[in-house]
């Protein structure tokens, strides 16, 4: 299990707060997998019209459930590879490499 | 399919397009569950008495809170349903939701979901929840309502006219990629649940995702359902009930008879059309039909039993 200080925040639509994005569309992460630079934010939004979730595979982040165009943002301080999933689509899976 | 049996002839199967959402009733027949069509029991309450004391109602997929363009009204097709299950004629003694109550897991959706039940003259409610009723960060907003029946493990048995009734979660123990999972914890309580109950009790299970895998690739199956089956199998009457994919798929097994409900909110495709199991939009004159259309014809030999799938279109 790892554990980070990390910051946690709902937004209520993709604001332009965040260094890397990654969409949620047709039951897809796009793209994926992402490489960024540790302490970078990372933003998932809804594009489909059934709702999704960001779930870490280790339990370092998880998102609620994510309505068409609603978003979800994870701040990634350590480096590692970080797993995820849709918890209500399980096959949607996806990565973030931190460097 | 054995057309040649079906109940309704076409001209009653446009007469069930009248009705919307709509839940499936089950009649006690023979020791066998008989799934009829909730429309037709609205509409054809001679026929419906025919096949028995109905003993319970299956809604499934509510998903209050859904607003999107398959269908805006998801409160009038709950509404409607429950118009239809109060006009009955002999009352169920019980309902069972199978999940996915809520679309969002939000505290306004549990509430309103339950302030639409409380219409319901039958007032036995018996819960699973699906995965959209877990989406809430903490899990709680689902057990918090629906969480005493099982002291919130989500897994619980009842009994009720000598049929012993099994209420299973397999929505929170994901694996990505995966389908949905019981777990070993579950099983084993299961295992203790069934052991020294006579072979001849009927047994019902209601999950919200289907206990048999209908299409891998969008998860409509439980990965470890087979050691469930495994317990299930010495029985003489299973009857296998779940949500989740908002359409009629059904299997005799054996003794066993699966069988997934229709929503009451929005149809979804079939397996594997299109990009995924979301919601269905289809012209608002072919909602209702989307929603409300079963057909289940019944052989008299209770063994024979034979559950057929209608399209009107």
């Amino acid at each position: 299990m790892v554990i980070l200080a990390a910051m946690e925040v709902y937004l209520p639509s993709a604001a332009e707060t965040s260094d890397t994005k990654i969409v949620v569309k047709d039951f897809m992460f796009k793209p994926t997998p992402v490489t960024v630079k540790a302490g970078a934010t990372v933003t998932w939004t809804n594009m489909d019209d059934e709702p999704h979730t960001v779930v870490s595979d280790t339990g370092v982040f998880k998102s609620g459930g994510m309505d068409t165009n609603e978003s979800f943002s994870f701040k990634f301080d350590k480096p590692g590879t970080y797993h995820f999933t849709c918890s209500i689509h399980p096959r949607m899976v996806g990565t973030i490499v931190v460097q | 399919m054995s057309d040649d049996q079906s109940l309704l002839s076409r001209r009653n199967a446009l007469k069930c397009m009248a009705y919307g959402g709509a839940g499936t009733l089950f009649a006690l027949s023979g020791g066998v569950f008989t799934p009829i069509n909730l429309a037709m029991a609205a509409g054809d309450k001679q026929g419906a008495a025919k096949l028995g004391k109905p003993l319970f109602v299956q809604i499934s997929d509510t998903h209050i809170g859904f607003n999107k363009e398959a269908n805006p009204d998801v409160n009038g097709t709950l509404t409607q349903t429950i118009d239809i299950v109060n006009g009955m004629s002999a009352q169920p003694a019980l309902i069972i939701h199978t999940g996915d109550i809520t679309h969002l897991s939000k505290p306004a959706e549990f509430d309103l979901a339950q302030q639409l039940f409380t219409r319901l003259r039958t007032t036995e409610m018996h819960t699973v929840p699906g995965e959209h009723d877990t989406t809430d960060a903490t899990v709680t907003e689902y057990f918090n309502r629906f969480g005493k029946a099982s002291n919130n493990k989500g897994y619980y048995s009842f009994d009720h006219e000598g049929v012993h009734f099994v209420g299973l979660i397999n929505v929170l123990q994901f694996k990505p990629g995966g389908l949905g999972t019981l777990g070993e914890e579950q099983l084993a309580w299961v295992a203790a649940d069934l052991k020294g109950r006579s072979a001849s009790t009927p047994i019902v299970v209601f999950a919200h995702m289907p206990l048999w895998t209908i299409y891998e690739p969008w998860g409509w199956g439980t990965g470890d359902a087979d050691q469930l089956m495994s317990q299930l199998r010495r029985f003489g009457s299973v009857t296998v009930l779940n949500g989740h994919i908002h359409q009629i798929v059904q299997k005799v097994e054996g003794n066993m008879t699966f069988h997934t409900a229709r929503s009451t909110s929005y149809p979804q495709p079939a397996a594997g059309v299109g990009s995924g199991p979301g919601p269905l939009k289809v012209p608002a004159d072919q909602l209702a039909a989307m929603l409300g259309i079963t057909s289940v014809s019944v052989v008299k030999h209770p063994s024979s039993l034979a559950l057929n799938d209608t399209a009107l279109a």
